[in-house]
Parts: C-alpha cells; sequence; structure tokens
C-alpha cells in the first residue's frame, strides 16, 4: 500500500494516528558518500531523488544550510509553463512539465498541480505578431500554444479590464493550457520525502563553510559538523551560487544575485481563473486555491543578497495589478516574501559539471527555476551519475559564454536584470 | 533606499538607473581577439557585502556615479562621480 492514500488516512484516523513516519529522517553526517548535493532546495532534493532512482546511487547525501522549505522552492509564486520560444528552452520545459504532469503520483505526494492555464497578454499588435511567432515555435516542437483574440481574453478572464481605455489595452494573447500551478512546499517535502525513502541523507542547518580539494579535484566539503568526503559534489544553491562557489576558489561565474518578491492578498471568491502575465510589465498574477492573489515578478534592479521586501517593488507590481484589474483595488495584501534569484548573462540556466574536477553546478536560473524543479533534478542527476550532460541540458553549458553560444530567450544581451 | 548624489544630495533609489559592477575592466577597444573581453562582458564576482557599482542619476543631474553599497543590507556607503565610461583611451 502506498504509504500516503485515502485508505491509510482513514485507518490511521481510527487507530489514532500512531502508524505515520516522520516524511524524511534527520540524518547525522557519515564521513563519505558516493555524492554530496550542496543546496537542499526544491531542485537538490529532485537531483537526489533522480540520482537514487534514474541511476541506483543510494549513498547521498543532501547538505542544507537551514530547513527544507525555507529558501527559494518556498519564495516564488508557483507558476509552471513551458512557452519559451528558443528550442534548447521549450524542449527543456516542456520535459519538466510532463515530469510535472506525473509528479503526485511518482511521488506518492500531492503536490497540487492544477493545469489552470498561463495566459499572456498582449498590448499591441507587434507584440501579438511575436506571440503568433513564439505560439508556432512551440506547436513545431509538439507543445500545446493557442492565439487568444481580445473577446477570447475576456472569456478566459471575466474580471480582466479589456476596455479601449485600460492604461494599455489588452488586444489579444497567447495561452498555454496545460501550464498552471503547483503547491511549492508540497514540491519541497514531497521531492524530501521520496528521495529520503530510498536512502538519501538530508542534512539540514548545516551549512558548507568551504571544499576538501585534493590535487586540484574536489573531494568533499567542510562544514561545522566536520568533513564529509564524497567522490562527486553537486552545487545547486541559486542566489547564493557566487557565494558558495567562492568557497571552490571560483569567483568569475556569469552571474549576479538580484531580489525579486512576491506579494498575497486577502483571499476573495474564484476571480482569476489561469495565470496572467502583464505584457506591458512582469507582472504574474494567479488566483491560489484559498483565494488569495499572488502577485510579483518585478526584480529590484540591483544586485542584492537581501531576502526581504522593499516598497518601490510593492509599489511598481500593484500598479501593473490594478492597470489589468482595476476591480482589486480595495484587497488588502497580506504577506510579501523576497528570494535571492542566480540571474544569469542570457537569461538561461547553466547545468553542467565543472568548474572544477569533482564539482558540478545548476545555477543560473534567473525567474525559472520553480517550474524547472523536477527537468532539473533529472538532468542534473544525468550529469552527475555519466559525467555528462543528458541531451536536454546539453546546450545549457557553462563556457557557452566563451564560444558566443548564448541562450538569450529575451534578446536583450549580457544584461541579467533585464532577463 | 537613498543615494547621495554628489551634485543634488541625498535622493530616492527611485531616481536613479543602475549600471552593474564598477569593477570590472574593460579591454582596449583595440582588442580583437575575443578571449579578453569575455571576463568583461559575461563574468562577474557578485560579490556579498560591500560592492562598487556604477549608477546614473537618470531623473536628476544624469551623471553617472560609482557607488559603494552593502548588497546585504542595501545601505550606500559612499558615492562618487564616475570618471568617463572605462577602457585606457
Amino acid at each position: 500500500m502506498a504509504e500516503y492514500s485515502a485508505l491509510r488516512v482513514l485507518t490511521q484516523g481510527i487507530t489514532g494516528n500512531r502508524g505515520w513516519r516522520p516524511a524524511w529522517r534527520k540524518a547525522e553526517p557519515k564521513p563519505r558518500y558516493d555524492a554530496i548535493i550542496v543546496g537542499g532546495g526544491g531542485h537538490g532534493l529532485a537531483t537526489a531523488f533522480y540520482l537514487a532512482k534514474n541511476h541506483k546511487l543510494t549513498n547521498i547525501a543532501v547538505v542544507e544550510r537551514g530547513w527544507i522549505g525555507q529558501g527559494n522552492v518556498g519564495r516564488n509564486q508557483t507558476i509552471v509553463r513551458s512557452n519559451y520560444l528558443l528550442p534548447e528552452n521549450h524542449r527543456f520545459y516542456e520535459w519538466s512539465l510532463k515530469l510535472w504532469e506525473g509528479l503526485s503520483q511518482e511521488l506518492n505526494y500531492n503536490v497540487m498541480f492544477s493545469q489552470r492555464g498561463v495566459l499572456n497578454l498582449a498590448h499591441s499588435p507587434e507584440q501579438l505578431d511575436r506571440f503568433a511567432e513564439r505560439g508556432n515555435a512551440l506547436r513545431l516542437a509538439g507543445i500545446d500554444a493557442e492565439l487568444v483574440s481580445r473577446e477570447g481574453v475576456s472569456r478566459l478572464c471575466p474580471g480582466l479590464d479589456i476596455s479601449p481605455g485600460a492604461r494599455f489595452p489588452v488586444i489579444g494573447g497567447l495561452l498555454q493550457k496545460r501550464g498552471g500551478t503547483a503547491r511549492h512546499d508540497a514540491v519541497a517535502w514531497g521531492y524530501a520525502r521520496a528521495a529520503d525513502r530510498l536512502g538519501v541523507d538530508i542534512i539540514e542547518n548545516t551549512p558548507v563553510t568551504g571544499f576538501i580539494k585534493e590535487a586540484g579535484k574536489v573531494v568533499g566539503v567542510e562544514t561545522p559538523h566536520g568533513q564529509i568526503k564524497a567522490a562527486k559534489v553537486g552545487v545547486s544553491v541559486a542566489g547564493m551560487t557566487s557565494d558558495v562557489m567562492r568557497l571552490a576558489g571560483v569567483d568569475n561565474l556569469p552571474i549576479e544575485s538580484h531580489l525579486l518578491q512576491a506579494f498575497v492578498t486577502e483571499p476573495v471568491k474564484p476571480l482569476i481563473h489561469t495565470v496572467v502575465a502583464y505584457g506591458c510589465g512582469n507582472m504574474y498574477v494567479t488566483q491560489s486555491d484559498k483565494g488569495g492573489l499572488v502577485f510579483g515578478g518585478g526584480l529590484d534592479l540591483y544586485n542584492s543578497y537581501a531576502q526581504r521586501g522593499n516598497l518601490p517593488a510593492v509599489h511598481e507590481m500593484t500598479e501593473q495589478l490594478l492597470a489589468l484589474f482595476p476591480n482589486v483595488s480595495r484587497l488588502k495584501l497580506l504577506r510579501s516574501w523576497g528570494g535571492i534569484m542566480d540571474m544569469s548573462m542570457d537569461g538561461s540556466p547553466i547545468i553542467d559539471k565543472g568548474p572544477l574536477p569533482g564539482l558540478y553546478l545548476d545555477c543560473g536560473w534567473c525567474y525559472g527555476g520553480f517550474k524547472a524543479t523536477p527537468a532539473a533534478g533529472w538532468c542534473f542527476a544525468h550529469t552527475i551519475a555519466n559525467d555528462e550532460p543528458h541531451p536536454l541540458n546539453a546546450a545549457y553549458r557553462l563556457d557557452r559564454f566563451k564560444d558566443g553560444r548564448t541562450i538569450d530567450e529575451a534578446g536583450v544581451g549580457p544584461t541579467p536584470r533585464l532577463h | 533606499m537613498l543615494i547621495p548624489c554628489p551634485v543634488c544630495g541625498l535622493r530616492d533609489v527611485g531616481e536613479f538607473t543602475y549600471w552593474g559592477d564598477a569593477g570590472v575592466k574593460r579591454p582596449s577597444h583595440r582588442e580583437k581577439e575575443a578571449g579578453p573581453w569575455v571576463p568583461y562582458v559575461y563574468e562577474r564576482k557578485n560579490l556579498r557585502g560591500k560592492h562598487e557599482e556604477i549608477w546614473q542619476h537618470e531623473h536628476g543631474c544624469r551623471q553617472f556615479l560609482i557607488a559603494t553599497r552593502n548588497t546585504e543590507t542595501h545601505e550606500v556607503l559612499d558615492a562618487k562621480l564616475a570618471g568617463p565610461f572605462g577602457g585606457d583611451e
């Protein structure tokens, strides 16, 4: 019988709930592992899970400085989509979306993946042309995309202001029906539990303070609880990438850390039925199952390691939300949160071995880390286990910047804050 | 966040545009090889704590500034006028 099921809830309910186990053990570090993953976020946990499941490597530790769910995996907008223009990106994110579609079954953990659709709004004929181009590229790759008229937008999203008097009148949009949202905490907990059950040690409250090197090769990590040795060390720490890699003597990564904030309002009755992306700014809004409007998307636009809110971004995002939905102007904000994004120089991620022998790197996720969680874990695990990338992440090389093979989805050049 | 513009005084961050790390060194414009340009265009130290960076007081005196700021607390420690934009000529 599956560990979590309706039958189990029922039988446990009538027997005093004495049969549940903690979702993961409080593991003590062993002196040596086959592989260590630094960073117990969504990507790190997914990597450990797929290393154990797909590659049968079970002597693995995930080393996390805080606790599971504390970092960006619990500080995002929970949006999942694969509607990217460039083939390197849409192939990768489509594989991620396919993994999302089976994830609750795979992990035996309800991640509440809701394919409510992702609607990108167009506010000018030129923008609609670009959406048509992107939609065609997606459909040629077998990925669903639909160009939507202004009336279609209104049908999908009756609360949206599509009047000609709007600040930037909406003229249409691009819809990906299979996109949607997932419960971010459940993703972290689900991967953690599934990895734990396959024998992975999840070591919380243990910051990595250094890397052990032998003859130039990384052979483990230093922590306040002592050394942990491993043949392979994967680093998957998002906004802290430059910080952690500096400990290994690498301080020239194509990454800037930026602060991204999101907000949630008090709950209201169903108003927004899809994920809506504003086309004249950088704002996404969804309505959570509890009814709160979750929105955000704009960076502070300067380097930051401060994991906290900042008023100018609150103003900016709220103005953008009200430009689309003037009817929510009376709602109160309940919470805001900030996460540190590893903004890469071309807006696309890096999943590669190196830059030092024994080291593997997963970073550069910009805003896209959450939706990438399953595929990033899948591909990073493949890269670590086989010492070479999977075809899906072959283009996400660290040295692509040196030979000009950047993957610049937004076409804005090496300006991390604009991706 | 407030930035002390040497020309206009203490002003709100909304008046300024961020141009990034002031620590990167631009190669000579006579440099024809791609290699020396890679660190300038793509590689960043991305420091935690004290960080020297270029800002422009776009909605004020329009001068370029080199500000020293703490990236962990957002405290601006110093701002001075920048010279011409990099390069050796």
